[in-house]
């Protein structure tokens, strides 16, 4: 008897329908509506690279000690320096960093002695060409240009 | 197989199921001899996801290697770096601290957690349950944001190093594990009224692809697939690893082996690996969280063997050392694959319909079987 009743007016239907009503309640909704509002990125993120500056002097950061291409799993960091003949120091002078390959798994992040080569917040490094992938040490320390095409 | 009985008896139809077959959980190919709708074998081809994972190892330095591991079984890819930091730590001697010890179990009871609740989701969207997967991978969000805060990374993590843990633990992570403790055990009620008391859903699962103990042992299935048999064999038990003798926790068990008893199986897994973390965040011990390691590792020659229980089975890393910088040889043991090699058993004289269901109580990646 009961089982009729339950088939007659849907009750196991209704119940099935109630969970998913329930399940509207906006703390529920967990979808990113990601172009037109920014997601939340944790703060130790690991995306894009970056090469910081002093910004006092704009000088770069990094002493040119290559420990990131060494501890880089896929090579793909190349260091290029120059030895100051005044100051006895590295100079650097080519940084680059090959994205297209990288793993993002912040090894090189972890190697660096003086924070200069960093892994930031910032995700969309999306680019037409395969070359536009590679950036070198002005992308890295301004972060990526966009293409300038001829209008 | 059966003698010819009559003329549609002798037609024996070859069906190539995969490798784009979105049931068969990435590349896996298995071709099927059918007889109408029975199948009378099963024949896996794989190596479609194949990277030479372990090639790549004997190229890498030990602590390079490691978030290529995280690429194997990229679901639970916590737990695959957690193998692989115990191999390398036994090798080298090293033993990480107390606090990077509580930290590993739970992040890796997090990430069983996440495992499972992503193979509920497509393991019911497989049979037809379409509403689980929403839910399953809600929650698995809230895993995820732990992890992205923990390390910065949602799946492909990196978060153990050798010796320990490169990262501190950020601010408020106490708080997000203990409100996700507490919301999941009643999420798990509702996933239990969508499904276990859904008439479809037990009539679906029950009996099919049944392996019994006896067999489960005798293809070296591991994992919440042996238990559901019923053998309580589970390594965070039976040896011990990253101090989880000090936690009380049940291995859930079922008897008859079948897809509704490994689905039970995992299930009440979830349930026990709250309780872990519960545990584990109740008193996470202060301290530091990498033990000494020269950063110029090289280990002696030797080798090593470590085992633990992923969230698939288990999980083995055996790692050959020469005394350079890298590993002369590097074997992974994995879940997976070996759980994978049971199919053939299960599927013969099922329907075509239930090896899909097979295929999913499996649970496996084909990331994992490929390497």
């Amino acid at each position: 008897m009961k089982k009729l009743f339950r088939r007659f007016f849907l009750v196991d239907f209704l119940e099935g329908l109630w969970v998913t009503f329930r399940n509207q309640h906006p703390k529920y909704i967990y979808t990113e509506q990601y172009p037109a509002e920014r997601p939340q990125i944790a703060e130790r993120y690991r995306g894009a690279p970056r090469l910081n500056i002093n910004p006092e002097n704009n000088e770069t950061l990094c002493i040119s000690c290559n420990l990131c291409a060494i501890a880089c799993p896929e090579n793909l960091i190349v260091v290029g320096w120059d030895r100051n003949p005044v100051t006895k120091r590295k100079d650097l002078t080519t940084f680059i960093y090959d994205t297209s390959r990288c793993m993002f798994c912040g090894l090189c992040e972890d190697a660096c002695p003086v924070d200069a080569l960093e892994l930031t917040q910032d995700f969309e490094m999306a680019s037409y060409t395969r070359e536009g992938q590679i950036w070198d040490r002005r992308m890295l320390e301004e972060g990526p240009y966009p293409v300038k095409y001829k209008s | 197989m059966s003698a010819v009985e009559t003329f549609l008896d002798s037609n024996e139809l070859v069906l190539n199921m995969g490798p784009q077959h979105p049931s068969t959980h990435g590349v896996l190919r298995i071709i099927l001899k059918l007889d109408g709708e029975k199948v009378n074998g099963t024949e896996c081809v794989i190596g479609y996801l194949h990277r030479g994972v372990e090639k790549i190892a004997e190229a890498r330095t030990y602590q390079m290697f490691a978030p290529y591991v995280d690429r194997m079984d990229y679901i639970s890819a916590v737990s695959n770096g957690l193998g692989y930091c115990l191999a390398v730590e036994k090798l080298g001697g090293i033993e990480a601290p107390p606090r990077a010890q509580a930290v590993r179990v739970i992040l890796t009871e997090l990430n069983r957690i996440a495992s499972h609740l992503f193979w509920l989701g497509t393991h019911a969207l497989d049979i037809g349950a379409i509403t689980p997967l929403f839910y399953t991978l809600r929650e698995r969000e809230e895993v995820l944001k732990i992890f992205e805060n923990y390390c910065g990374a949602r799946l492909t993590t990196h978060a153990f190093r050798i010796g320990g843990l490169q990262y501190e633990l950020y601010e408020g992570f106490e708080e997000q594990v203990r409100k996700f403790c507490d919301d999941l055990p009643g999420k798990i009620d509702e996933y239990e009224e969508l499904l276990t008391g859904n008439r479809i859903w037990v009539e679906r699962l029950t009996g099919v692809g049944i392996l019994n103990a006896e067999d489960c042992k005798r293809y070296g299935v591991s994992g919440p697939m042996i238990r559901a048999a019923g053998v309580p064999a589970d390594l965070r038990k039976l040896q011990p690893y990253c101090g989880y003798e000090q936690y009380d926790f049940d291995v859930p068990t079922r008897v008859n082996g079948d897809c509704f008893d490994r689905y039970v199986v995992r299930m009440a897994e979830m349930r026990q690996s709250v309780r872990i973390i519960q545990q584990a965040a109740a008193n996470v011990p202060t301290g530091p969280v990498m033990a000494k390691v020269p950063k110029v590792f090289k280990p002696a020659i030797g080798e090593a063997y470590v085992s633990i229980e992923a969230p698939k089975g288990e999980l083995g890393y055996f790692i050959v050392s020469d005394g350079t910088l890298n590993p002369y040889r590097l074997r992974v043991r994995p879940p997976s694959l070996v759980n994978l090699q049971s199919l053939d058993a299960m599927c013969k004289g099922t329907l075509v319909a239930d090896v899909v269901a097979i295929i999913g109580t499996i649970d496996i990646v084909l990331g994992e079987v490929d390497r």
